[in-house]
C-alpha cells in the first residue's frame, strides 16, 4: 500500500453542472480546506446531493475543474462519504467493515483490531455478527459511518445523514460526527435541521438554485445573514 | 431393467438399473451446471458491468441464446467430438463428458443472461458505495456476485431445470447406450418409442420428483441462509 496522497484542499473552479439543459450547480468556486465542520443548508433542490456528489468524485462537472488536494484524479484517497440512504452490503456488520477496509488497502492482520475499534466507536460493538441489513436505520447509518471510517479520512462528506432518523437516534450520529471533526477530520454535511447545523457548524453555506449565496461563520450566519434570500430561509420562510 | 416393469416397483425394490441411470443424470447435469456457472456467471457479470460498442447486441444475442434448441448443441457438439471433427482424437462422443459439455454449452447462456440482468440491477443499487470505497472493477465483479448470491440460485435452479430437462443434445452426443450413457430424458424416449408407456411415465413421475426436491432443498437453503445473513 503506497502512501495515500492527501486529498485536501477540494477545489472547484467555475463547477457547473447540468442536468439535461437543466442547470443543478451554477459557476461555482468553492474551496473546501482542513477546519471546522462545513455545513450546507439550502432548499430541496438548492444543489446540496450534486455538490457533495462532485467534491467526492462520484459526478464529473459538466464545466469547470475540480482538484482534490491539487491533482485532477477523481480517484478517493482520503475521502469517504456517507449517502442518506446508506446501501448496506448483505453480509455482517462487521464484514461491512472489513469490506471497507479492505478497499482502504488495510493489510488482513490488521483489520480484525481496527473493525473492533470502528465498531466501538460508533457504537455497535454489541452487534458486530448481526446481518447489516436487518439493523435499524440509526444503525445502519452508524455502520455507514464505520465503514466511511475505515478509510481513515481526511475528508467526511455525509447528506443528510440523520434525515430519516428519530432523535435519539440523530444524537448518535452527531456525537460520533463531533468526535470525528475533533480528531481533525473535516466534515463537510449537508443538512435541513437548523438547529443540528447550530450544533455542529463552525462555518455555513447556503446554497440556492445552484449557487453559493453566502458562506458565513455559523454565528454570523444565523446572527446577520447577508442576503434577504438566507434571511427569509433562516425565518423558516419558503425559499424558491 | 426387465421390460414392462411397474415403475413404482423399480423405485421401491431399489432396483440397480434405475438407479444407475438417475445417478447418471444428475452427475451429467449437475457437472453442466457447475461448469456453465463457472462460464457463465462471470461472463455474465463482466457484461453487466462493462460498456463497449455493441454491447447491445451483444445482451441480445446473449438472450436469445437461452433458447438455444437442444438438438443443434447436440448436433454442433457432435460433429466437434466426431472421429474425424476438430477434438474427435479425445475420444469423448458417447460418453458422459460429451453429455456434460454439451448440456453446459446449453445452459452457460442461460446462466450469463440472467447474472447480467441480475449484476446490472444490483450494481445500479451499489454503484455510489462501492465508487466511493474505490471498488476496482474485479473486485466489483466479485462483490456484486457474492451479494446477488441469493438470486443468482434461482438462475442455478433455471439452468439445473433446462439441463435436467433436456433429451436432444444428450441423445446425440451420448447415443442412450445403456448402462453408459442412458439418462433419465433418453430412457423416456426410448422406452416411449418401445410403447412401454407404464414405464415411461413412471421414469417422468422419478424425473419430476427429483426436480422437485431438488428445488425444495435450494429454496429452503435460500430462505435460511437469507434470514440469517439480511
Amino acid at each position: 500500500m503506497r502512501a495515500p496522497s492527501s486529498d485536501l484542499p477540494v477545489v472547484l473552479e467555475n463547477v457547473s453542472l447540468l442536468s439535461g439543459a437543466t442547470p443543478i450547480l451554477d459557476e461555482l468556486n468553492l474551496t473546501i480546506a482542513q477546519g471546522a465542520p462545513t455545513l450546507i443548508v439550502g432548499p430541496n433542490g438548492a444543489g446540496k446531493t450534486s455538490l457533495l456528489r462532485l467534491c467526492m468524485g462520484l459526478v464529473t462537472p459538466s464545466s469547470g475543474r475540480i482538484t482534490w488536494g491539487g491533482r485532477p484524479d477523481p480517484a478517493p484517497h482520503r475521502r469517504a462519504i456517507v449517502f442518506q440512504r446508506p446501501v448496506m452490503l448483505r453480509r455482517s456488520a462487521s464484514a461491512n467493515v472489513a469490506y471497507a477496509l479492505a478497499q482502504a488497502g488495510v493489510p488482513r492482520k490488521a483489520r480484525a483490531t481496527r473493525i473492533a475499534g470502528l465498531l466501538e466507536r460508533v457504537g455497535l460493538a454489541d452487534l458486530a455478527q448481526r446481518p447489516a441489513r436487518h439493523l435499524s436505520s440509526g444503525e445502519q447509518q452508524r455502520l455507514a459511518l464505520a465503514r466511511a471510517l475505515a478509510r481513515d479520512p481526511e475528508l467526511l462528506l455525509l447528506d443528510e445523514p440523520t434525515a430519516s432518523l428519530d432523535p435519539a437516534a440523530t444524537r448518535g450520529v452527531e456525537e460520533i460526527i463531533a468526535s470525528a471533526a475533533q480528531s481533525g477530520i473535516k466534515i463537510v454535511m449537508a443538512s435541513h435541521d437548523l438547529g443540528q447545523v447550530r450544533r455542529l457548524a463552525g462555518e455555513v453555506i447556503f446554497l440556492l438554485r445552484g449557487r453559493v449565496h453566502e458562506r458565513e461563520s455559523t454565528r454570523a450566519f444565523f446572527d446577520q445573514p447577508v442576503t434577504p434570500e438566507a434571511a427569509s430561509f433562516l425565518r423558516g420562510d419558503l425559499v424558491i | 431393467m426387465p421390460d414392462h416393469a411397474n415403475a413404482w416397483d423399480l423405485i421401491v425394490s431399489g432396483d440397480e438399473a434405475l438407479y444407475a441411470i438417475v445417478r447418471l443424470s444428475l452427475a451429467v447435469s449437475l457437472s453442466a451446471v457447475a461448469l456453465a456457472a463457472a462460464i457463465g456467471m462471470p461472463l455474465g457479470a463482466w457484461l453487466a458491468l462493462t460498456r463497449f460498442p455493441g454491447r447491445q447486441v451483444a445482451v441480445v444475442l446473449l438472450n436469445a441464446m437461452m433458447g438455444l434448441p437442444p438438438v443443434v448443441v447436440g448436433l454442433a457438439v457432435y460433429l466437434l467430438l466426431s472421429r474425424a471433427g476438430p477434438l474427435g482424437p479425445m475420444g469423448l462422443l458417447f460418453t458422459p463428458s460429451a453429455m456434460a459439455i454439451a448440456q453446459t454449452i446449453l445452459i452457460a447462456p442461460i446462466l450469463a443472461a440472467l447474472t447480467r440482468q441480475t449484476i446490472e440491477d444490483l450494481w445500479a443499487e451499489y454503484r455510489d458505495e462501492l465508487t466511493a470505497m474505490h471498488v476496482g472493477p474485479l473486485a466489483r465483479m466479485t462483490t456484486l456476485l457474492w451479494d446477488a448470491r441469493f438470486s443468482l440460485l434461482t438462475a442455478l435452479l433455471a439452468g439445473f431445470g433446462r439441463a435436467a430437462a433436456e433429451v436432444g443434445a444428450v441423445m446425440i452426443v451420448g447415443g442412450n447406450i445403456d448402462g453408459f450413457t442412458r439418462t433419465m430424458t433418453t430412457a423416456i424416449a426410448l422406452e416411449t418409442s418401445k410403447g412401454d408407456l407404464p414405464l415411461a411415465m413412471g421414469l417422468g413421475l422419478v424425473l419430476v420428483a427429483i426436480v422437485i426436491a431438488i428445488n425444495a432443498a435450494v429454496w429452503g437453503t435460500r430462505v435460511w441462509s437469507e434470514r440469517q445473513v439480511g
